[in-house]
């Protein structure tokens, strides 16, 4: 659909990262990220599991804002220790916001500058390295840019590619799938998983990728343009999961 | 036995040093009350182990803790804890950041008085480079050889957890979704005191919840604590939901040092935890009166 906006395009490449999950927890943080693991369960995947965001199982989709379900369908009761034992069993898929990324998919999102006096205090190791090293990881992030895909990250909350490959069999549950940005989507499918470019959003310009990518982009000669959403999934983000339009104040218009 | 205590006398018991647990989650049933009870006193140099929220927030901004073992400080509905923020940027304590499932695991350790368990999390990340001194890898004795972190027990001398009631022998409920770690905490240490909207006879407590609602067994328990509103302005439900205005007002002070003066003047001087409840709630009563 011609008139989907960029958010939109945004929550259907989020939505993709979840094909093939089946009967695993998805969590996802960020207004995009949220919409799109629901329309994910919604449509193509809907064995997904997904948590009230305090410590229920909940089987019924709500939107994103203003849910005005009196009466929700809980299916689990998943308390945080609950949450921790789940993730290390591995059935889960978590995407996660990126302060900073390199391109090793090495993350970042506990703190700028050096850990022992930080420049600014973020939010911390939370479950990041436990996540990373126990099962399927994706990155959001909805202001691509040199400060956020840099060279180095200052500190590695989220394990990257070159340091899993150092722990050989330790790492063998650690996989990051796909970074979705504004601009495109990227994975590590190269032979020494460095970050490439997987498709574009349509009106991105691969120079402009480049442009904002602090380190070398593996580029494919053809690059594919980001899958569209279709007309259902159009209304089911505008109607059902996101009346509010949250995802515009994540990426504007 | 009867194991009511005041919050007075249960931090009396602390002293300078000392390594204290906290219960809770972020801004989520925290033990208030005792928080404000160390506040009017001059206790310094304390380690604190915590999944943070203001209890961090409060007790690093005014000088009390010389190291903070955590795995994220937050206020929830605030992701970022604003004065925990500043005093980290200020080099003002040593953190020990850890991943959330390690903080677990090492509590785990410690309740079951192991020296460390083994776990994946950690590998890889800088969890390890920062706590070198402390975090150690292990490989494993099996077959597999995997290389795994062993994460060390987290020892406490005292322990507080906020549930929503009790009996005066320490038999302790929870009525909310989470219990969060708080049997974990007690388990960890020495000393464990629980603080509690309601005491209640025991023959009650599973009038309020099913038995699976009785998180703490009396022998996880020291001293109980009757605290009405005691985790404010943290939220404990069923019993209230977290006071988003006073916990907005309160992160605004972090960077006005006038108006932190006065927050600490108002609510921090007050002289014990009846007064503390009674300026909350004339608070309250003008700002619904619009004064």
């Amino acid at each position: 659909m011609s008139d989907a906006t960029r958010a939109e395009v945004c929550a259907v490449a989020v939505a993709e990262v979840f094909r093939g999950d089946g009967e695993r927890l998805a969590s996802a943080f960020g207004a995009v990220p949220a919409i799109g693991a629901r329309l994910a369960k919604l449509t193509f995947e809907p064995d997904l599991l997904m948590t009230d965001g305090v410590a229920y199982l909940r089987a019924d989709v709500p939107p994103v804002t203003g849910d005005a379900t009196s009466d929700p369908i809980v299916e689990g009761w998943l308390p945080f220790r609950r949450v921790f034992d789940l993730l290390w069993n591995g059935r889960r898929h978590v995407v996660m916001t990126a302060t900073q990324i390199d391109r090793y998919g090495n993350h970042n999102f506990a703190c700028i500058g050096p850990h022992k006096q930080p420049k600014a205090q973020l939010l911390g190791m939370r479950g990041a390295p436990g996540n990373t090293i126990h099962h399927p990881t994706s990155y959001w992030v909805p202001n691509h840019s040199t400060r956020v895909f840099v060279d180095q990250v200052d500190v590695v909350s989220g394990v990257g590619y070159d340091r899993a490959r150092e722990l050989e069999d330790g790492a063998r549950f650690h996989e990051i799938r796909r970074v979705v940005s504004n601009l495109g989507v990227f994975d590590f499918a190269t032979p020494d998983n460095r970050m490439r470019l997987a498709s574009l959003h349509p009106g991105v310009s691969v120079d402009e990728v480049v442009e904002q990518t602090g380190f070398e982009l593996v580029v494919p000669d053809d690059v594919p343009e980001t899958r569209p959403p279709t007309d259902e999934e159009l209304r089911l983000i505008r109607e059902v999961l996101d009346p509010g339009d949250s995802r515009s104040n994540e990426v504007p218009h | 036995m009867d194991k009511r205590t005041t919050e007075h006398e249960a931090v009396a018991e602390l002293r300078d040093g000392l390594t204290l647990g906290i219960g809770g989650w972020g801004s989520r049933r925290k033990p208030m009350s005792i928080v404000r009870e160390i506040l009017r006193t001059d206790l310094k140099d304390l380690t604190v182990v915590t999944y943070g929220g203001p209890d961090a927030g409060l007790l690093c901004k005014t000088g009390r803790v010389a190291r903070i073992i955590y795995g994220f400080v937050s206020l929830d509905s605030i992701p970022l804890e604003p004065h925990f923020r500043a005093v980290r940027q200020a080099g003002a304590v040593e953190a020990v950041e850890l991943d959330e499932g390690m903080l677990q695991w090492g509590l785990y350790a410690a309740a079951l008085r192991l020296p460390f368990l083994p776990t994946r999390a950690g590998l890889g990340s800088d969890v390890l480079e920062i706590n070198q001194k402390w975090i150690k890898p292990i490989t494993s004795p099996y077959d597999d050889a995997d290389q795994l972190v062993a994460m060390p027990a987290l020892e406490l001398d005292a322990a507080f957890v906020h549930l929503n009631r009790a009996d005066a022998r320490g038999n302790a409920q929870y009525l909310g979704p989470d219990p969060y770690f708080d049997d974990l905490f007690c388990q960890a240490a020495k000393r464990r005191f629980v603080t509690c909207e309601k005491i209640v006879e025991t023959s009650d407590l599973a009038k309020a919840g099913t038995p699976h609602t009785l998180l703490l067994n009396r022998s996880m328990v020291d001293g109980v604590i009757e605290a009405p509103g005691g985790a404010h302005f943290t939220e404990c439900p069923p019993d209230y939901g977290r006071d988003e205005a006073f916990q907005r007002e309160y992160a605004k002070t972090a960077k006005d040092p006038e108006a932190w003066k006065a927050f600490e003047e108002t609510y921090l001087t007050a002289e014990s935890e009846a007064e503390y409840q009674k300026r909350v709630q004339a608070r309250n009563e003008d700002r619904k009166a619009g004064r």
